[in-house]
């Protein structure tokens, strides 16, 4: 049994430390090692998004990332989206617009979409589409995500405006 | 039109497990785990066609962390009989053989072997030090050339060409001798893959009392508890599977591949063994839709009217027979009245993975012909391509090639909703692009389905169903007894049940699950009404034919309890109410499906955008508009990607060239518009609420809707699909542009 590195880091604003192997993937670690099963893997090669993280302030698709360069880090995955009890509101607009048919992929689009939001409080469908391109999804055609995104983002608005 | 007033039916509601699903918290079949969980690897041929010589596992058993190894030898020796998978009869030995290869390996990425070790990555070691011998043999790709006398056989002593039929309507000489314009013309699609997100995964543990359970994701749980018997030939009573939630199916995940391997590695290890695909092994190893070759032919009168149609429809079904060239030969010419016609259909073996059901299976291949021949003799005659459609167009009473009379149906309601949209009159806006329109046609299934219905004291009910929510069937299936009931939808609790906790219930696919057990929980609930008329009548001391129910509202004189109230005297009056029902409805409902698509096309790269796509469907009755307008998106989108870009690149060697998401090009948020629905409602009179099925048809008129605007945008007709830049360049230089 290869030996294993003992790693720290920051996982939704809590300090969680872990033993993983060099080979495997910080995906791998959260789901298999940390129990934290909300982040999916579709691919393992980078190219679905439905791995999708925050990784010191930057989205990742957690499969090419190692487990062992996540010490150190702050990292958010789809278990730190709600607001305790109650529901981000891209979370509750993905709900309304019924904008997931199977829902394997809607952790990755709600990470990729938050951190959208966070930095650009009012993108327009284009700057939507054009950020979510790295998130597959084969139900929906993503016309309701895109309007789940534009709901959201006006929802945050008058949030931030209270 | 369906004109009756309903409260909960036509609304949309939040489905009732989409927190779990927005917050990370459901449970899909790789989430699973248990105590001393093993995984399992499994060793896929590296070539196309060979014959196995030796499998030496001994190395693989020597590796530290190995548990156990299987290969095809591990299944009991059992008789070859014939086997039903859900999807028809087939050999026993070729049910084991797409799962453990059996003397020959068929296509790259058969499986041969299989080890359970401790973690992932030791499994995926000790499987490279499986030594297996082949013998490689020629491959052949292609069905035309499948056909051939001088094709490497398949199957020892079996041809090639699995089976055909033919389908004979009138006379088609004769039809054809009275046409006035006949248009004929050849067309090939590609191999492509249904890309369901997440990869096949099953967890199965096979208990010391020989009981065994599976935990994984598919779209019929019954399914893979009968397969997985038949395969392992034990008796289905012995096997539970737990369906988990789905990440996508699209009709890819009714066959089984892991959960006999995993059952068979669980009962050599002791312990409970996960295998989960990688992206590749989806691509490779698992049941794409079939590569097609067709000719269709088509002849009409000057003044528009169709005399008389001919198909020839070749499918490779991949390594065993089954490709899904019965339906296309269902469907091909479904949306016409057409009084003579002739289909040939072909199932053709080929050294590529084992076809699946693809959502409306064959159905867009064969579309994607009649309807560009269709258009072509449109333009040819000088007719709008809608009126051509209209004055042809499928009706009540019309009968279909292959033999059945059309029911009450909405070709004619799609087809005018396509007219009159405003999509069809607008203005196109620039150079180099084009309007197509297409329709298409599925048959949609019945099936058997079960529900039961738990009444609580709170007046809420628990429903129990076994049909794996893939799009919100959940909800679907709760607000049709909700309606019922005339509770608040909020108030039914569904659960998709395991095997041992429900009846029995077919896959969620054929457009069925809203349809079939919809139904069943319709008749559940009917079941608890009577019941609790009873139990009212009971308490009231009167007949219970005297209780009357009206919106959730029992009566009889002037005494009145609502369901809430009287769910409260369930125990009082004789204890709890399980309101239980079972279908195989015979009234199933066919929808059609039509498109308006605008494309402009490059004309220095080929590349087609599509600038506006307009989705119109009948389905019957929409029970959660959203949840139907997202079929007919999701639809839409998979016939966009299979158009545009989505193909196996197979290299001559049958290798797959583009197994990975980025070269296998699915389409993406950015490379689409909205996607406008509209939804027409004809009542199904076989369905209580007229409901059709909303699942698949949208699928079928992309193609070809795409390939007629791209002919209208440069004057190029495209007989090939996918219709991807070089294959567009290729045809307009062919044609002098």
């Amino acid at each position: 049994m290869p030996a294993q590195t003992h790693v720290t880091a920051t996982i939704n604003g809590e300090p969680v430390q872990f033993l993983c192997e060099p080979r495997q993937s910080l995906l791998e670690c959260l789901r298999d090692i940390l129990g934290m099963t909300g982040t999916k893997e579709g691919c393992n090669d980078g190219n679905c998004g439905s791995c999708t993280i925050v990784f010191d302030g930057r989205i990742v698709t957690s499969c090419l990332v190692l487990g062992v360069e996540a010490r150190g880090k702050e990292i958010s995955t789809i278990e730190g989206i709600a607001r305790g009890n109650r529901l981000h509101p891209l979370q509750q607009a993905f709900l309304e617009n019924a904008a997931l048919q199977c829902g394997i992929c809607t952790p990755g689009f709600i990470v990729a979409a938050k951190a959208l939001l966070d930095q650009e409080p009012e993108p327009d469908e284009e700057r939507i589409r054009f950020w979510l391109a790295n998130n597959l999804c084969r139900c929906t055609g993503y016309d309701k995500i895109v309007r789940a995104v534009e709901q959201a983002a006006a929802v945050c608005k008058q949030e931030a405006a209270r | 039109m369906s004109a009756k007033a309903y409260s909960v039916i036509g609304t949309r509601p939040i489905r009732h497990d989409g927190a779990d699903k927005v917050t990370g918290r459901a449970l899909y079949g790789a989430d699973f785990t248990a105590a001393g969980l093993l995984h399992g690897a499994i060793v896929r041929s590296p070539h196309a066609h060979a014959r196995i010589k030796s499998i030496d596992t001994t190395r693989a058993l020597a590796f530290p962390g190995v548990k156990a190894v299987v290969t095809s030898a591990d299944f009991p020796e059992t008789a070859e009989r014939m086997v039903d998978l859900g999807e028809g009869d087939t050999p026993l030995s070729y049910a084991r053989g797409n799962v453990l290869a059996i003397d020959k390996v068929l296509y790259r990425g058969h499986a041969v072997a299989a080890v359970a070790a401790a973690s992932p990555h030791v499994a995926e070691e000790a499987a490279a030090l499986i030594d297996v011998v082949y013998e490689r043999l020629p491959c052949v790709l292609t069905a035309p050339e499948a056909m051939l006398e001088s094709a490497p056989q398949l199957h020892d002593g079996k041809s090639n060409l699995a089976s055909q039929f033919q389908h004979v309507l009138g006379d088609a000489a004769k039809g054809f001798a009275e046409a006035d314009v006949v248009v004929e013309r050849e067309f090939n699609t590609a191999t492509v893959h249904q890309g369901y997100i997440e990869p096949h995964n099953a967890t199965a543990l096979w208990n010391n009392d020989g009981r065994v359970h599976v935990w994984c994701s598919t779209q019929g749980s019954f399914v893979v508890r009968d397969c997985t018997a038949l395969i392992l030939d034990i008796p289905v009573s012995r096997v539970k599977v737990t369906p988990m939630e789905i990440g996508g199916g699209f009709g890819g995940k009714i066959p089984v591949y892991l959960e006999p391997v995993a059952a068979l590695l669980s009962k050599k290890s002791g312990r409970p063994v996960k295998i989960v695909m990688t992206r590749k092994d989806c691509f490779e190893a698992t049941g794409p839709t079939p590569g097609s070759f067709m000719r269709v032919k088509i002849g009409a009168t000057k003044d528009g009217r169709i005399t008389a149609a001919q198909a020839y429809l070749a499918f490779e079904a991949g390594a065993y027979p089954g490709a899904m060239v019965g339906p296309a030969g269902m469907t091909v010419f479904a949306p016409y009245d057409i009084p003579n016609a002739v289909v040939d259909g072909f199932d053709v073996v080929v050294n590529k993975p084992s076809t699946a059901a693809y959502r409306a299976p064959g159905a867009p291949n064969a579309a994607f012909a009649t309807e560009s021949v269709i258009d072509e003799l449109a333009q040819k005659l000088g007719i709008d391509p809608i009126e051509f459609r209209l004055k042809n167009a499928a009706k009540e009473g019309t009968r279909r090639v292959d033999g059945p009379k059309f029911r009450r149906i909405g070709c004619v309601e799609v087809l005018e909703a396509m007219k009159n949209h405003p999509h069809y009159s607008a203005p196109l806006g620039g150079p180099n692009r084009g309007r197509g329109v297409a329709v298409g046609f599925w048959f949609n299934v019945g099936l058997q389905s079960s529900a039961t219905l738990n009444v609580n004291a709170d007046g809420t009910v628990n429903l129990v169903e076994g049909s794996t929510d893939i799009g919100g069937t959940r909800t679907s299936i709760a607000m049709q007894a909700a309606e019922v009931l005339g509770i608040p939808v909020a108030d039914v609790n569904p659960s998709v049940a395991d095997t041992d906790s429900v009846g029995f219930t077919a896959v969620t696919g054929g457009s069925r699950t809203t349809f079939a057990t919809g139904w069943a929980a319709y008749e559940a609930a009917q079941d608890v009404v009577r019941q609790m008329k009873q139990r009212a009548a009971k308490l009231w001391e009167v007949e219970a034919a005297a209780v009357s129910f009206d919106s959730g509202v029992f009566t009889s004189g002037g005494r009145k309890l609502t369901f809430k109230e009287l769910a409260d005297q369930l125990p009082a009056t004789g204890g709890p109410v399980v309101g239980s029902a079972t279908v195989n409805p015979r009234g199933v409902g066919g929808s059609f499906a039509g498109n308006i698509v605008d494309v402009e096309v490059d004309p220095e790269t080929g590349k087609t955008t599509i600038l506006r796509f307009t989705a119109v469907q009948d389905v019957g009755k929409a029970i959660h508009p959203s949840y139907v307008e997202g079929q007919m998106q999701g639809g839409s989108v998979q016939g966009i990607g299979w158009a545009l870009n989505e193909e196996y690149f197979m290299g001559a060697d049958g290798t797959m060239m583009n197994s990975s998401f980025l070269d296998y090009r699915m389409p993406t948020a950015l490379d689409l518009p909205m996607i406008d629905t509209c939804i027409v409602e004809v009542a199904n009179p076989g369905h209580p609420f007229g409901v059709r099925g909303v699942g698949e048809a949208n699928i079928v008129p992309p193609t070809p809707a795409i390939a007629n605007a791209i002919e209208r945008a440069t004057g190029v007709r495209m007989t090939r699909l996918p219709m991807s830049p070089p294959t567009v360049m290729e045809a307009l230089w062919s044609a002098g542009n």
